[in-house]
């Protein structure tokens, strides 16, 4: 017999302080006594009969790690009495990709690349709130073109409703209404669209940069978004008249998920959660920035505290966001001008321009670079491969995501790189209310209220 | 006359910068240097050569470079805005604590535009508590703990970072800062007075190796609970990668030759 087929038994070592991967005492204290049914494979009967056989309603469920359509891969603990949850626990980190570590390790510019992977369905919203936080400890906010605001705003708004529109087609699909989902993304769609036509990219963009954004909108942007916002508006309307006077679904979501303002105000809860309960806290109008002090809008509200109130506030405001994308396309089109700061030590030296053989480095730049200017190929060369350095200090910068506060603390010690950058993530503190929305309701109801919250994962882990 | 009689001459402020351009700082910290008085620049760290070189011969001739690393020091008052308003009713809400404010606050710095109160780690429920109840400060929401790790600075390696929104009063922010050293890694939990920060700590104690004293259930949240040691501490240590071609290897990123 060759060794292969042997089975051998693992060694367990002594529980004892040597033993960095032992289970805490706690830990096997609890589970002493309890029964452990694995359901993977077998009779389900089995199980059930194992499990009467001891005539104990209070059972452990593991509601994941699973991936509930597209908000990542999230566990709830969930102790069940019958159908009636008692005790829910959120379990994370199983999309913990370690960003922030990597930013520390990439210049400031570079770490655009990475925060927008953070949250993938609000990408524009990490770009423009790390951005924001080094250009303050730059000390360039003034300096900031006004058109770069506005294209910033522009693409933060189409954001806000791409992320509304997958929270409310994967929050039907979670319910059992598909329909919802083909509406949602077909909406969803047409803004992807004109934001690939600006960035290139229809997530993961890295578009917005300290200093501006990346590049000016390509010609025939401004029609596409004239085209795009009445579309949306038709779509949205579809939309509301699938959902908002729905039977079915307003018994799945009247009255599910409650959390009260001091429940919200307890738990730091945030957005669409925090609005729910009738108080208009929007940091677009509290503390604005990138100039949205100057846009007509509305901070949409309700009072019913729950999953249904929420779902009606999703889809006021991306009402309320396509009214702000009509005023930027308007002050797009009036007004020409530039799209990064005037300095040149942290301007991005290139503009990309589509040639013959794809889309790169603009012929003109080129040109200049290679042809004429010994001391811009320095420049770009510089720029590029060292970055720009900022000073000692630290900054901290919240901004209204479709989620709710974004924000994001940086440290720098005056090199070329971030010393910290972290993210407050709106869906890692909110995610905090499952406990709070689920306990005493029934197992159906916690995947409408965990979807009313509109985590991703993706943000929560980083 | 010599030329640098000349210079004294010209402009006291545009020989100042002279000089400090000579030192090898940024437009920003001569800025910090020159305004004085209101805040003295701190020197937190040195900065040696430019381009990371830090194993073998650096040929690069910068390796001789040397220079400070300036951050804010404690301001002086007025501090401007609104933050006088918020020392003031710190202050007044202190009395008849545990800790006057004297002993709770360390210092207090205005940089950039934003307030950060430096708390002594013994005293921070306390302020928290007032931060949040006193009707004319009223902070209701603490929006996360962000740790920083900073190895060189002995004595206050890691900090623990604090930002503090109030939407009564209109959404004015203040943040607070405490910092204990590596060897005693124990700063009070805030749980008790924001519940907002459970989860916030958590990843920081995972995260930093902070431990929240009286926090109600400090486990790791996002790396797995059989994990050793804390990533985002400065000294955790980082994989390189193999390259399959004589042995060679990528070194880790943090001994990479990269800028400084």
């Amino acid at each position: 017999m060759s060794t292969h087929t042997e089975f051998t038994q693992t060694e367990v070592p002594e529980p004892g302080a040597n033993d960095v991967y032992a289970t805490s005492v706690a830990d096997e204290q609890a589970s002493e006594g309890a029964h452990v049914f694995n359901a993977a494979g077998g009779d389900w009967n089995d199980l059930v009969d194992e499990a009467t056989s001891l005539g104990e309603e209070r059972i452990v469920v593991n509601m994941g790690p699973q991936h509930p359509s597209t908000h990542g891969v999230l566990r709830l603990i969930l102790e069940i009495d019958g159908e009636t949850v008692t005790e829910a626990r959120a379990g994370i980190g199983y999309l913990h990709t370690g960003i922030e570590k990597n930013m520390e390790y990439r210049t400031w510019v570079q770490g655009v690349t990475f925060c927008t992977r953070m949250d993938y369905l609000t990408p524009m919203f990490q770009e423009a709130a790390y951005c924001l936080a080094i250009e303050k400890l730059l000390g360039i906010t003034d300096q900031i073109p006004e058109r770069a605001s506005v294209i910033r705003v522009l693409m933060m708004e189409m954001t806000r409703i791409s992320s509304h529109l997958i929270c409310l087609g994967t929050g039907g699909m979670e319910m059992g209404a598909t329909t919802v989902m083909t509406v949602a993304f077909r909406e969803r769609e047409r803004l992807l669209r004109v934001i690939e036509m600006v960035t290139g990219l229809r997530m993961n963009n890295a578009y917005i940069r300290p200093g501006g954004v990346a590049q000016d909108l390509p010609p025939g942007c401004i029609d596409a978004l004239r085209e795009m916002v009445p579309e949306v508006r038709r779509g949205l309307g579809e939309l509301e008249a699938l959902l908002n006077e729905n039977p079915i679904l307003k018994g799945r979501t009247v009255d599910v998920g409650v959390l009260n303002l001091a429940g919200c105000m307890a738990l730091g809860i945030t957005g669409p959660v925090l609005r729910s309960t009738g108080l208009p806290h929007d940091l677009r109008k509290l503390d604005p920035y990138c100039g949205y002090e100057t846009y007509d809008f509305e901070i949409k509200t309700r009072t019913s505290q729950d999953a249904y109130g929420r779902l009606r506030i999703r889809i006021d405001e991306m009402y309320e966001s396509l009214k702000i994308i009509e005023q930027a396309t308007d002050r797009l089109q009036a007004n020409e001008g530039p799209v990064m700061v005037a300095d040149k030590k942290i301007a991005w030296p290139a503009q990309l321009a589509l040639g013959s053989d794809g889309l790169g480095n603009s012929l003109d730049h080129i040109r200049e670079i290679m042809g004429t200017s010994m001391e811009s190929l320095i420049h770009h060369f510089k720029l590029v491969t060292e970055g720009f350095r900022v000073p000692a200090g630290q900054a901290y910068v919240a901004i209204e995501s479709p989620k709710g506060e974004l924000g994001c603390h940086v440290v720098s010690d005056g090199g070329t790189r971030p010393y910290r950058a972290h993210f407050r993530d709106p869906s890692f503190n909110n995610l905090q209310a499952v406990a709070a929305m689920c306990e005493g309701s029934q197992i159906a109801d916690v995947i409408v209220a965990v979807a009313s919250i509109d985590p991703v994962m993706g943000g929560v882990d980083r | 006359m010599s030329d640098g009689e000349k210079k004294d001459d010209t402009n006291a402020v545009n020989a100042d910068t002279t000089k400090d351009q000579a030192s090898g700082l940024t437009p920003h910290e001569i800025e910090l240097a020159q305004t004085g008085g209101a805040s003295e620049p701190e020197v937190v760290g040195v900065r040696h050569g430019m381009f990371g070189a830090t194993q073998g011969a650096d040929t690069t001739g910068y390796s001789g470079l040397v220079r400070p690393i300036l951050v804010a020091g404690a301001s002086e008052r007025p501090y401007g805005g609104y933050f006088d308003e918020i020392a003031d009713n710190l202050e007044r809400g202190l009395v008849g604590g545990t800790a006057s404010y004297g002993e709770a606050v360390d210092r207090v710095v205005v940089d950039r535009g934003e307030m950060t109160i430096h708390v002594r780690r013994e005293h921070l429920v306390a302020v928290a508590r007032v931060l949040r109840d006193d009707a004319s400060l009223r902070f209701e929401i603490v929006t996360g703990v962000s740790g920083v790790h900073y190895p060189n600075r002995t004595g206050e390696e890691l900090h623990a970072v604090y930002h503090f929104l109030s939407i009564t009063h209109g959404g004015r922010r203040v943040r607070v800062e405490v910092s204990c050293p590596d060897d005693d890694r124990h700063i009070p939990s805030i749980v008790s007075v924001y519940p907002a920060n459970d989860w916030h700590e958590r990843e920081t104690w995972d995260m930093f190796g902070i431990e929240f004293d009286g926090h109600p259930a400090l486990t790791r949240i996002l790396m797995p609970d059989d994990w050793p040691g804390h990533p985002q501490r400065k000294d955790y240590p980082l994989g390189g990668i193999p390259v399959e071609y004589k042995g060679a290897t990528i070194p880790p990123p943090d001994q990479r030759r990269s800028y400084n």
